[in-house]
Parts: C-alpha cells; structure tokens; sequence
C-alpha cells in the first residue's frame, strides 16, 4: 500500500478529513522549505504538497506566480526540490509528499529519470498541472511504474465521459478544483462543489481533495463537511509572501495557521453522510 | 499528402501539438472545436466570414511584383504579399475575423486576446468594436512601452489594454494571463488566441483561417504569371503569417520554403528568439513544440527587435515541418532586418513593419541564388507604421 493510500485510510476509518497544505518550493528561499515542511507537518497535515517553480505557472493565479518567481530568483530547480524532499525525509517517514508542477521542467531532466529519482527520495505522488487525461497515457504509465501516486485535477466543467477516464488513470487521490478560475480566486459556491462531489464518487471510491478558494479555517471547515481532504495553498503562500523578509517567523506563522484550519477541520469531523 | 491532414483528432501534428492545459479549459476547448468542426463547412458560416474578409478586410490583398528590390538583389523575381494593405494594416485581421464569427455564433459576449507587437490585440478590439463585444487585451509591459501607438489605437476602439507585469512582461506572459482570465471568465467569454500556438484547436483554427493568403497567392500567380512561385519566405514568431502561407502549398513539393526566425543579437549570443533554430522540444502554453528553455526546462527571456517575433515557442505545425524537413527554418539578426525595413521602404516605398522585415532580410539572400526566371514570394505580413518610434529610438532619432 503506498503511503498516501495508507493515510487516507486510516483517516477515513476515523472518520477525519486529510489537511492538505501547499507551498512552493524555494520560496522564500530553498534554504526554508524543509523547515517549512515539517511546520505544515506539526501544524496538522496530512499530506504535503510542494510545488515544483516554473517560469509560466499559468493555471495558477498571481500569489502563486510570484511565489515560483521567488524561487526561481534563488535557481530552485526540479532536482533541488527532489532533494529537498529526501532532506525533509530524514526526519519523516510517514507524511506523504506529493510534487505539484507543470510538465516542462520534468520533461528537461526526462520522465523517467525524475521518477526515479523522486521515487528514491521519498516523493509518493506527482500532480502535473498540464497533464490531462488526453495525454496521460504518455506519462502515468511510467511514474505508476516507479511506484508514484498519480494525482490527476476534476474541475466543475469535466464531464461524466472525463471523470470516468480520469479516475481511471487517477491513483491516491483526486484533486477537484472546487471553482472556474486560478489558484488564490475569490468565492466558493460549496453547494455546487457537493453536488459535483456526488457525481464524482457515482463513479470513483478515490478520495477526493477538494482546493482552490480554501483561504480561513470557516471555508475549510465548509468543505471538510463535503470532502475527503481540503488542500489550502494560496492562503499560506500569501503569508510567506508577506513575511519574506523575515523568514525564521515563517515556520510559526505556517504552523499556527494550519493548526487553526485542522481545529476546525476535526470539528466537523463525522459528515453527514456517514452520521445519516 | 499525409501532413495535409494534420492535425489528427487529438491535435497533434505528428509528436507536437496536442493539448496542455489544466483539466478546468479542457471542456470549453472542446467546444470551441465542436462548434468549429460544425461551422467550418457551413455554407451560410462560410459565405459571412468571405463577405466579411471581402468588405471589411480588403480581401484580396494584392501580390506585388518588387521590380526594383528584384533589379536590385539580382536573381528571382521578388513578390511582396501585401498583408500590410489589410485593414488594421497586417494579416492577423483574417484570424480575428474568422474567430469573432465563432464567438458570435457561440453566443459569447465578451472577447479576450493577448498581443506581443499590437497587432493581434488591434484586430482584436477592431472586430470587436465592429461586432459590438466587450474586449480585453492582454499585453506584456514592456510591450506596451515599446508599442505605445497600437495601445493607443487599441484604446480608441473601445478595448481595455491590460498591462502584465509579471515573468519577463513580454508576449508569453501576457498569454499566461490570457488564458487565466479564459478559465475564469469562460460562461461569457471568447479567446482570440492570435497565433498558431496554444492547445489544440487554436493551431488548427488560426492556421485555417489565415490559410486564405495562401489560397489567394495559388490563383495570383496562375493568373498573372500562368505558374506557381519557386519559393516562398514568411518571418515565423509564433508562425500564423507564415503557416497562412505555406499551408495550401505543403503537398506541392516543387515549392521551396523558408520560415525566418529572429535572431537578435546572433543565435551565438543567446539573445535571440528563435526555437526552431536553436531551442529544442518541451511544453509550453498548452502545446508540444520547440521552444527555448533553460537546462531546467524554465522558459527562457527571449530578445527580438521586432516585439511580434519575441516568443519562446512556435506553433506546433511549425515543428513538425521542421523534422519532416519540408519547411526550411532560418533566422536573421536584428540589424539585418532592420537593414531590409529601410532598403524595402526606400526602393519601393512600402513601409514595412519589423516582423516582415526577417522576411525580406531573409529574401535578399536567397534572390540572388536563384535563377532570373524564378519566383519569390515574401509575405509582407504587416505594415510598419507603428515600429516607427522603435526604429528612431534605437537610431537616436527624437520626434517629440
């Protein structure tokens, strides 16, 4: 069983829902991420998501944007972020860590070098933003080879045809964008995201993440209610953002942030669906 | 011919092209292809966008035999294609025209575009004025310092010219945050994407609607010289004057062509932008083609005089003409073009813009190669009026 499987589990059989935080990678610095990383960790994730920079991020929003411009000021490239994740692995075994990035910088060092390399240092899943299904079947196939989860995006517009071929090449868990927009938009219509929620799980048992528009602990605690996890990433880029300049703060700042979102999480903790 | 048919149903062009794109633009890229697939062979589509091209464009632009650049180069006898005398004054109206009859037919109210040189963005916010659609053009911010006179006129028309600011503030940028307000703002809204690049359809449909250049050239030269050219030579940034071009004459292997690059400074100095020459396949803005990348596959900061040729990616089908061999890609350096923009405005008095200047620079070397007897076609893509100020400037002229 891989190590995201094994946590969704478990949390499920608590009936909890999964933390999912998001940072990008090298930002502030590549000096920072590891100890952000366990912050997020001690915080309440349960699973992390680091983003691998790229120079046009351009499913992402502006926070985003910058944040991969900051690092890549810094030179983080997609080998540094691999061995940031073996860094953060001395110290933890157990939270999965899933690379979210765009195709481009993997394809430069070549698919399946990445994959063994990420596989090696303790990576457990990949997410690439411009990978849909259409031209998975390129790219799944070799990192399930390597043992790695393969995150594949369900937004409002995919249809029942998509869903079923996504949860087909889909492993560990699937990421729904919960609005029409980028990462860090405004606004989120949780009735809409239930109701595609149950379309979604007529054809999959994936858990699902539910992100984009998560920002305070009352919106992830609204989608906590709907969802198998809540992933939160422009929010904490903000703040690092915010307090680049200062980053020793940083790992606190993270910390206390999350821990607000799981309190309110764990709040909400047996959904309705299970208690009906 | 087989690459006639291209692209397959998955919009790939032998390994290009194809479809990158977050799973949040996969739907309304499937429509937009359904509703093109439909109406492309409509006969009541077909006939308002030939009346459209015909009336409000200028359509057919003439085929101009350059007597005195041909006496001049020695060799072949030079034709100038002369989108430059369409209205807004280069080819990218065929495209906006023929996208904006699209997006009247989808039922959507508001158009977007990004534009590197203006002159996507000028047709854009022109087709929309006429059509009575809200406009947004996206456009780098160092683009719109050095294009100053297309914001203006863009302004004029009634767009909002959006300035962005972040990455290297030039063409590829502002077509991030095109396609970000797409994915935001899809319900009501249509993106013009200007060139042949981006995610299946795009490269089809732009490729499409400005093959009309080249259909027009087919029945020009039958009928003013009783023959097809020898030659064809078109300035490739993201391609769409060139692929207009050459794509009616890709089965007639007897007709050679030549796609020219920007080389800026020198493709030795790395300051250039010219992935066919010199860049390598990779990913970018939804679509597999040669880009210019970093060892880290992070997109590279591009340079070109010419602000229209300034991208680090080329259409797909570009790509694959490349590696198939049938369309030779070449570049020329800034100050070449540039020779070429004053040679061309001299001895004929046509102002050319910088973008079809490669193309003449490019032309003046290849003339003299070929026979006396033989036929050169350049697309004049676009008239230079609005690079003006970014020639005197770099020529330490004042006009203000």
């Amino acid at each position: 069983m891989t190590r995201i499987k094994a946590v969704l589990q478990a949390l499920k059989a608590n009936g909890r829902k999964a933390l999912i935080p998001y940072i990008t990678a090298g930002d502030p610095h590549p000096d920072h991420t590891v100890g952000l990383m366990h912050a997020l960790v001690k915080g309440g994730a349960d699973v992390l998501e680091l983003g691998v920079p790229f120079s046009d991020p351009m499913a992402d929003g502006p926070t985003i944007q910058l944040a991969c411009e900051r690092a890549l000021l810094h030179g983080t490239s997609l080998w540094n972020v691999v061995e940031m994740v073996a860094e953060f692995r001395k110290r933890d075994t157990t939270t999965p860590v899933v690379l979210m990035g765009y195709l481009n910088p993997i394809e430069a060092r070549g698919l399946d070098a990445f994959a063994a390399y990420a596989k090696a240092a303790g990576v457990d899943g990949v997410l690439i933003v411009d990978v849909a299904v259409e031209e998975a079947p390129e790219i799944a196939p070799c990192l399930r080879a390597h043992g790695l989860d393969c995150i594949f995006l369900l937004a409002p517009t995919s249809s029942a045809e998509r869903i079923a071929a996504i949860a087909h090449e889909a492993s560990g868990y699937l990421y729904y964008v919960s609005l029409k927009g980028v990462t860090g938009a405004a606004t989120l219509d949780v009735g809409s995201v239930a109701a595609k929620l149950d379309e979604i799980r007529a054809q999959t048992d994936l858990p699902i993440a539910v992100g984009f528009g998560i920002r305070d602990a009352a919106s992830a605690a609204a989608v906590a209610r709907i969802a198998d996890g809540v992933v939160v990433g422009s929010a904490l880029v903000s703040q690092i953002e915010k307090h680049q300049n200062e980053a020793q703060k940083l790992p606190e700042l993270l910390r206390a942030q999350l821990a607000e979102m799981r309190a309110a999480i764990d709040d909400v903790a047996v959904p309705e669906r299970l208690a009906s | 011919m087989i690459y006639e048919n291209l692209p397959d149903a998955r919009g790939h062009f032998g390994p290009y092209g194809g479809r990158f794109v977050a799973e949040t633009l996969m739907l309304p890229l499937q429509q937009l292809e359904d509703a093109y697939n439909q109406l492309k062979n409509d006969a009541a589509f077909r006939a308002e966008l030939d009346r459209d091209l015909a009336l409000y464009v200028g359509r057919p632009s003439p085929l101009y035999p350059a007597e005195r650049l041909t006496k001049k180069w020695g060799g072949a006898q030079v034709f100038l294609k002369r989108e430059d005398l369409n209205h807004t004054g280069a080819h990218k109206i065929n495209n906006t025209v023929g996208q904006a009859l699209l997006a009247k037919h989808l039922g959507k109210t508001r158009i977007i575009a990004e534009t590197g040189a203006g002159q996507h963005g000028v047709a854009s916010a022109t087709i929309a004025a006429r059509l009575g659609l809200k406009c947004v053009v996206y456009m780098g911010a160092d683009d719109v310092q050095r294009q100053s006179p297309n914001v203006y006129r863009m302004k004029l028309l009634g767009a909002d010219v959006v300035p962005v600011q972040s990455g290297t503030r030039t063409l590829k940028d502002a077509l991030n945050e095109a396609l970000r307000d797409w994915v935001t703002n899809v319900d009501d809204t249509f993106y013009i994407i200007g060139t042949v690049a981006g995610p299946h359809p795009y490269p089809m449909l732009v490729r499409d609607f400005n093959a009309v250049v080249g259909r027009e050239v087919i029945t020009q030269s039958q009928d003013m010289l009783g023959r097809q050219p020898d030659a064809l030579v078109a300035c490739v940034g993201g391609g769409s004057n060139a692929i207009g071009l050459f794509h009616p004459f890709i089965g007639n292997e007897t007709v050679k062509m030549y796609g020219v690059e920007a080389g800026g400074d020198g493709i030795e100095t790395g300051r250039h932008a010219a992935p066919l020459s010199a860049g390598a396949p990779g990913v970018l803005h939804g679509n597999r083609t040669y880009i210019m990348a970093d060892a880290n596959g992070q997109i590279s900061a591009t340079h070109s005089i010419s602000a229209g040729l300034d991208y680090p990616g080329v259409g797909p089908e570009h790509s694959w003409l490349k590696d198939i061999g049938r369309v030779n890609y070449v570049s020329v350096t800034d100050d070449e073009a540039l020779a070429a923009f004053h040679e061309c405005t001299r001895v004929e008095g046509i102002i050319p813009a910088l973008e079809p200047s490669h193309a003449l620079a490019y032309a003046k070397k290849l003339a003299p190669t070929m026979s006396r007897d033989a036929i050169l076609v350049v697309n004049l893509s676009g008239r230079g009026d609005k690079d003006i100020f970014t020639i005197a400037k770099r020529e330490g002229i004042s006009l203000t």
